[in-house]
């Protein structure tokens, strides 16, 4: 009998050992980061440079290892991540604005802009409007005039639905009020491919693809504020004469799941920006093509809340 | 004959190093389910980032040509493919090894895995310019018609009744409407949280092979019918080799079937195998054998599913667009080391290109040799008892399905749909064509509807779909394949 309890009471003071206070001597293991898409994505490819320099004296102080949890467009792994995932902050997740946020609008999903803190942000890449090498249009204003001819008959591919480039669609076709057809493709390969072989009039694809397929492709325009510096000769859509803004810019960043204790959100949000501008990830996102825009907490937080406001009035007109 | 000049690169010891490892660790990566060559390159990648560019490139390449090949071993020795692309040889393959020639069977694999590798890489040598081009003709309309032509032969392919065979191949595009509608990203037939996802075909596959397996295996085990595999006299290195170089026809067809399916963007390996083994049934003089471990079906399959690898690089090199879902993530691996796919790949990156090329073909050497080494201990594998090996597979069945997408709910899926798969074996239904329901599914419903919208906007979608020298080639071809399942069902009458 006292054996057993003596065993008790040793379990008892191993248990509350091991529910001390996460955050005293946090972070003491490795932490995971969570992709919503499979291994080879941009997604998860540019997830893997930002995060390369965690263990580092000064940053995180930890190695990051990727857990891909692909599926339905991203709501699987992100469903997961506002719903199950730890609360401890040894689980990341890497969100895509605008994907989450307008699939948290028009679909009944686990997760919105409230029950997740971002982080910090690595990555902006802006959609750019492409036609075929061979196409018979050289400027977006040539292509609406075609699109006015022919109503319907520009078909323009993007890499699914509720995602940066269907966002820049709705934009484009909004603000010139011409009739175009999009065609969400089963990812924006699939929808660079329908645009190289002729398959679609025109597409909305990421900036870092299309640039590094420029001998394919004719890029009219970059759904962005300003120029790119990979691009300083394309226009943008507003130059071009139609006004869209930036917000089918696809971010990249890491976020933990809303209910994460306060010191350890700001323990990382001091870290997370500086991880991503440490020299060699930054020389490696760049040899990749892979367009840095690195952003603090209080950046992300308030271009999450505009984005969610925008997209609210963009998408309620399609329900 | 620019190629020659860079063999020198691979011949370091370093590489060398790496090549031998690469294709060892994709044989045994390879031979587990689950862990297919997509997962297996993925997880290679990070490891590529510290390495020069021609030395990751060189581990990848090994990875992704053996990891193909090792998916025929646990297909033949366990009748659990390691991949889709090993579907066809699993089912003469193990009927092979259940007669005592699993050596046999792993002889003909990696032999004819050799040739159709090495005919694929010669492609990619000497054909790049012309077959980029032709990739990009493969439009959604076509890729339309190439997943219809696929889903003419399910019926045919390992059924002991057409019937049943049907109702399998209906039951698999059923499985593949589960999950997100493909151009309006609703959701559909998602009856609770863990089918959110849809079915992964790769979770589909573990569980119509391995679970009816290991019940069956537990089955003999208690029903004390312990089968034995008495190897009934194994036949020599030079008798496999004798045997597999005089079947001309069977790896012709397996190696041009592969390539050509590897240039189709998206199609992939996956399907390759399955082609391959149906068009060489149908020319064969010993048609009657197949499904009953007939050797020319697993030369057939395996040199197509290998041929695949050199093509599928064709359109991702010059095009930045993947033949197959592995060279998609390979593509990853490219970019990782700053070498931007496009026409001029070969003048801009002629080094690393051209060094990569020539590595893949000492890798072929290289699995075909280690190959046939570990050919030489499958004996082991089965002389296990059968409820050590059901415990064995259920162990790779569960870490495997759980490693695709780190998620719980595909273990529960693959359990309950391997179990139904048993109960439905026992009334003579196959897990073939199911598999290749689930894969044909969702090409078939994604291309009609992307090709419908494009038709529609062109003016008029049946015309869309039945114009283009590709697509009426196609349309002939399935109406091909209909025509002769059915004098073929009627003749057997």
């Amino acid at each position: 009998m006292k054996i057993v309890n003596i065993t008790k009471v040793a379990l008892l003071a191993i248990a509350s050992l091991m529910l001390m206070p996460a955050q005293a001597d946090y972070p003491d293991k490795p932490i995971g980061v969570m992709v919503a898409y499979g291994p080879g994505g941009a997604t998860d490819f540019q997830a893997r440079i930002a995060t390369l320099a965690s263990g580092k004296e000064g940053l995180i102080g930890q190695p990051i290892y990727i857990l891909n949890k692909p599926g339905a467009g991203g709501r699987k792994g992100w469903n997961w991540f506002a719903s199950e995932a730890s609360q401890d902050g040894y689980m990341l997740g890497a969100y895509n604005v605008p994907h989450f946020i307008a699939q948290s609008i028009v679909f009944d999903t686990k997760y919105n802009i409230d029950n997740l803190e971002p982080l910090g942000n690595w990555g902006a890449d802006p959609a750019v409007l492409i036609v075929g090498k061979d196409s018979p249009f050289n400027t977006v204003g040539e292509l609406l005039a075609h699109a006015e001819a022919n109503p319907g008959a520009v078909t323009i591919s993007g890499a699914g639905k509720f995602v940066g480039h269907h966002i820049a669609f709705l934009q484009f076709a909004k603000a010139s009020g011409a009739n175009l057809t999009y065609i969400p493709a089963s990812g924006g390969v699939d929808a660079l491919r329908m645009v190289k072989a002729g398959e679609t009039v025109a597409g909305f694809n990421n900036l870092s693809d299309s640039a590094r397929s420029a001998a394919d492709l004719k890029i009219l325009a970059v759904a962005d504020l300003t120029r790119h510096e990979y691009l300083p000769d394309v226009p943008t859509l507003m130059e071009s004469g139609v006004d869209v803004d930036d917000s089918s810019v696809n971010f990249r960043g890491l976020m933990v799941p809303a209910g994460t204790p306060q010191d350890v959100i700001d323990y990382l949000a001091s870290k997370v920006p500086d991880m991503f501008g440490e020299k060699k990830t930054v020389g490696k996102m760049k040899a990749t093509n892979s367009p840095a825009r690195i952003m603090t907490r209080d950046e992300v937080v308030s271009m999450w809340s505009e984005r969610q406001a925008y997209l609210t009035g963009l998408l309620a007109g399609l329900q | 004959m620019e190629f020659l000049n860079y063999f020198d690169n691979v011949f370091t010891v370093y590489h060398i190093a790496l090549l031998v490892g690469g294709t060892f660790a994709g044989i045994i990566l390879g031979a587990l389910p689950g862990l297919s060559p997509t997962m297996s390159v993925a997880l290679l990648i990070p490891f590529t980032f510290h390495m020069k560019p021609e030395s990751g490139l060189i581990l990848l390449g090994a990875m992704y040509t053996a990891t193909v090949a090792g998916g025929a071993i646990s297909a033949i020795l366990v009748n659990v493919p390691g991949a889709p692309a090993n579907i066809a040889t699993a089912m003469d393959g193990h009927k092979m090894a259940q007669s005592g020639k699993a050596k046999d069977a792993l002889h003909y694999c990696f032999m004819s895995s050799f040739v159709g590798g090495i005919f694929g890489v010669l492609i990619l040598i000497f054909f790049t310019p012309p077959l980029a081009a032709l990739s990009l003709k493969f439009m959604s309309t076509e890729l339309f018609w190439v997943a219809i032509l696929g889903i003419t032969i399910i019926a045919t392919l390992d059924a002991k009744s057409v019937i049943k065979g049907l109702m399998s191949g209906l039951f698999g595009l059923m499985l593949a409407t589960i999950g997100e509608h493909p151009t309006s990203a609703m959701e559909r037939f998602v009856f609770t949280d863990h089918l959110e996802g849809g079915v992964h075909i790769v979770v589909g596959l573990i569980g119509l092979f391995a679970m009816p397996q290991v019940w069956n295996l537990l089955e003999n085990f208690y029903g004390r019918k312990n089968e034995v595999f008495s190897a009934t006299g194994d036949s020599t290195l030079m008798q496999s080799f004798r045997l597999v170089s005089g079947k001309i026809k069977a790896l012709s067809i397996g190696s041009i079937i592969g390539s050509v399916i590897g240039i189709i963007p998206g199609a992939g390996g996956q399907i390759a195998g399955i082609v391959a083994y149906d068009q060489s049934k149908k020319v064969s003089s010993n048609r009657s054998n197949y499904g009953k471990g007939e050797p020319e079906a697993i030369i057939a399959a395996e040199s197509a599913n290998n041929s695949m690898v050199g093509p599928s690089l064709i359109p991702l090199l010059t095009l930045s667009i993947p033949g197959s879902p592995t060279a998609a993530v390979l593509l990853g691996g490219l970019l990782i080391h700053g070498i931007f796919p496009g026409h001029d790949i070969f003048t801009k990156n002629t080094e690393v290109v051209w060094t990569f090329i020539d590595s893949l073909i000492i890798a072929q050497i290289l699995m075909l040799i280690i190959g046939l080494f570990l050919s030489r201990h499958s004996k082991w594998i089965m002389k296990v008892p059968d409820n050590y090996m059901a415990v064995g597979i259920l162990l790779l069945a569960v870490f495997g399905t759980y490693s695709i997408q780190n998620d719980y709910s595909d273990v529960l899926i693959m359990f309950v749909l391997g179990t139904l798969m048993y109960f439905g074996s026992k009334a003579g239904f196959s897990p073939v064509p199911v598999v290749l329901g689930l894969i044909l599914g969702t090409m078939t419903e994604e291309k009609f509807l992307l090709g419908n919208m494009i038709g529609n906007a062109k003016g008029s979608s049946f015309q869309h779909f039945t114009s283009g020298t590709i697509n009426l080639i196609l349309i002939v071809l399935c109406l091909a394949s209909i025509a002769y399942g059915i004098y073929s069902s009627r003749k057997s009458k």
